[in-house]
């Protein structure tokens, strides 16, 4: 039904997306405790700094990306030159690319369920003779759990639609960086290619379908086992 | 030995207060923002004073002065909350455990199996706690906090979200351990009923000051303290025990240091301790050298003799009345005083109703 190279693109798509989940999780969780219950200076700065790839244009995000990852970039260059790692116009670049534009929305999951969080629970671990590190990873991270999968579940379901900051920071690369959207768009741009576009497009559409009835599905049952429903 | 002298300001309230509590059940008792629960965060090192000392067994927890500050998971105080907070992602069981496997080895305290047996937990191990009432979520929280083999008990109005028939099931378990741990506890409420059957000491709370302090029956049979002596159950808490049992007549009869009570009867081995609130408005007083029995229906008439006459308000009296070693007060009108003539060394008869006597 597909061709090789379209599978390509699917395959690409979500391994590019479920790289980036995985890139972001650890640091969205630290930053939505930070934001949740830190008090800092700079908090507001962080919390605007977090949530700016929701509001300025993807182009610019995967601008910004290249500017600084890019060969000549104050981080690119280094990472090239001592590690050999190349991140623009690469498949671990359209994943730092979707990382970056998915991370508010995995952030923002994971502070909702923190807000909802009962901190008396972990002073009543404290009196049972619970530390820190033990009363974060035996109740503040179970009881985060709901959020952190809702937030990678709707990451990972809203990367794999993820254009301007791939197209823009890793390129259009079949088989490199050319995801399912950029796919589509390369389709529609060649002459008798809308068939080869309606497909992808259709896949496109199942991929987000599943992932937000999954979401729905996996955070219920978590509620439900964590006794909060 | 728990020593605690704190002072703290939250917002307007400023909490100053200090007292000892030696082993056994100490009981802090005030009105809601009298500061009781401000103190056993502090104890259970969840609330940092601006200044103060709280020291276990003359180990400090706590000492500003000293720059002191143990963190609540090191003090092994375990805490028993009012809302329970069990861990919602365990079952019982795990809960349960979740102390045990802290408490630092060699601990002593009761076991597992012991500590089920003893809250009645067996058909509740595999349950999550969404699924359990509220009496069977307290009783969980505390085996849980037991099970974390604590040097000292911390229970903050533990049965105050439960109504009265679920408070009924739980408080006999509190005083079960009571009467076997001999654990230390710091219990904070605002019910009188569950100070009269938990509390060997008293603590009296009252805008953020230590009132009075001091052993229960001590305390109630005083008269200057209108956190006890103003209220419509004033009276005398006496420790009794169970020494005999007439269900044909429906009576129990019981002793306490100085007389014998008879009172409805209820059901209770022999032998058994129980602490009876006589309310001093459940008393009155007869001049002695009447045959009585035969014409009252109270039942209870014990020799007594007058110690005090003291003034409350300007109607009425408290009598401070000896009965063997026992004490016992008595509300009566100023009028009567004057009509019996009463005076502090007479002999009087004590008549205390045998149905009011240590109902709620």
């Amino acid at each position: 039904m597909l061709s090789p190279e379209e599978w390509e693109a699917v395959r690409l798509s979500l391994s590019v997306s479920l790289r980036a989940v995985a890139f972001s999780l650890p640091p969205a969780i630290l930053v939505a405790l930070a934001l949740a219950r830190g008090r800092f200076p700079g908090r507001t700065l962080l919390d605007a700094v977090v949530h700016l790839p929701l509001v300025v244009p993807p182009v610019v995000t995967g601008w910004a990306l290249l500017m600084v990852f890019g060969l000549r970039g104050p981080v690119g260059a280094p990472l090239a030159e001592w590690f050999g790692i190349r991140l623009a116009f690469t498949s671990a670049g359209a994943a730092l690319a979707t990382a970056v534009m998915t991370f508010p929305l995995i952030v923002r999951a994971i502070r909702l369920s923190l807000d909802g969080l009962d901190r008396g629970l972990e002073e009543a671990a404290a009196t049972l003779g619970a530390g820190r590190l033990d009363r974060f990873l035996t109740v503040t991270l179970p009881m985060m759990a709901p959020g952190i999968l809702s937030g990678a579940v709707v990451a990972f379901a809203a990367g794999l639609g993820e254009f301007g900051a791939i197209i823009t920071f890793a390129s259009n690369v079949p088989g490199e960086t050319q995801t399912l959207p950029l796919a589509i768009y390369t389709a529609t741009q060649v002459p008798g290619g809308e068939a080869t576009a309606a497909r992808l497009a259709g896949i496109a559409f199942a991929l987000a379908i599943t992932g937000l009835l999954s979401a729905d599905l996996l955070s219920r049952r978590l509620a439900r086992l964590l006794g909060r429903a | 030995m728990l020593e605690v002298s704190l002072r703290h300001r939250l917002g307007a309230f400023a909490l100053e207060a200090a007292f000892a509590a030696p082993p056994g059940v100490t009981v802090l008792f005030g009105p809601s923002g009298s500061g009781k629960s401000s103190i056993l965060a502090a104890v259970a090192g969840l609330l940092r004073p601006a200044a103060g000392r709280v020291a276990l067994d003359g180990a400090p927890l706590t000492d500003t002065a000293r720059g002191v500050f143990l963190p609540p998971e090191r003090r092994r105080c375990a805490t028993v909350f009012q809302e329970g907070r069990l861990f919602p992602h365990l079952s019982v069981a795990s809960n349960l455990r979740y102390g045990l496997r802290r408490a630092p080895r060699g601990a002593a305290g009761p076991g597992f199996a012991e500590v089920v047996a003893l809250l009645g937990l067996e058909a509740l191990l595999e349950r999550r706690p969404a699924r359990l009432s509220g009496g069977e979520k307290q009783r969980v929280a505390l085996g849980r906090a037991l099970l974390a083999r604590p040097r000292l008990l911390l229970l903050d109005e533990p049965l105050a979200a439960l109504d009265a028939p679920r408070r009924q099931e739980v408080l006999p378990f509190l005083e079960a351990l009571r009467d076997r741990a001999g654990l230390p506890m710091l219990y904070v409420t605002h019910a009188l009923d569950e100070a009269d059957r938990l509390a060997d000491t008293l603590v009296l709370l009252e805008a953020g000051q230590v009132r009075a302090a001091g052993p229960l029956a001590a305390l109630t049979a005083r008269t200057d303290l209108p956190l006890l002596a103003a209220r419509r159950d004033a009276g005398v808490v006496l420790p009794c025990h169970v020494a005999a049992q007439d269900p044909a007549a429906g009576l129990t009869l019981l002793d306490f240091p100085g007389g014998r009570l008879r009172v409805s009867w209820r059901e209770a081995p022999l032998g058994q301790p129980l602490r009876l609130r006589v309310r001093a408005r459940d008393v009155a007083v007869a001049l002695p050298g009447v045959a009585l029995s035969g014409v009252l229906s109270t039942g209870n008439a014990l020799p007594a003799t007058l110690r005090a006459v003291e003034r409350r308000g300007d109607a009425e009296c408290f009598l401070r009345l000896a009965v063997g070693e026992s004490t016992l007060l008595a509300r009566v009108t100023r009028e009567a005083v004057a009509r019996l003539g009463l005076r502090p060394g007479q002999a009087v008869v004590a008549l205390v109703s045998a149905v009011s006597a240590g109902q709620g």
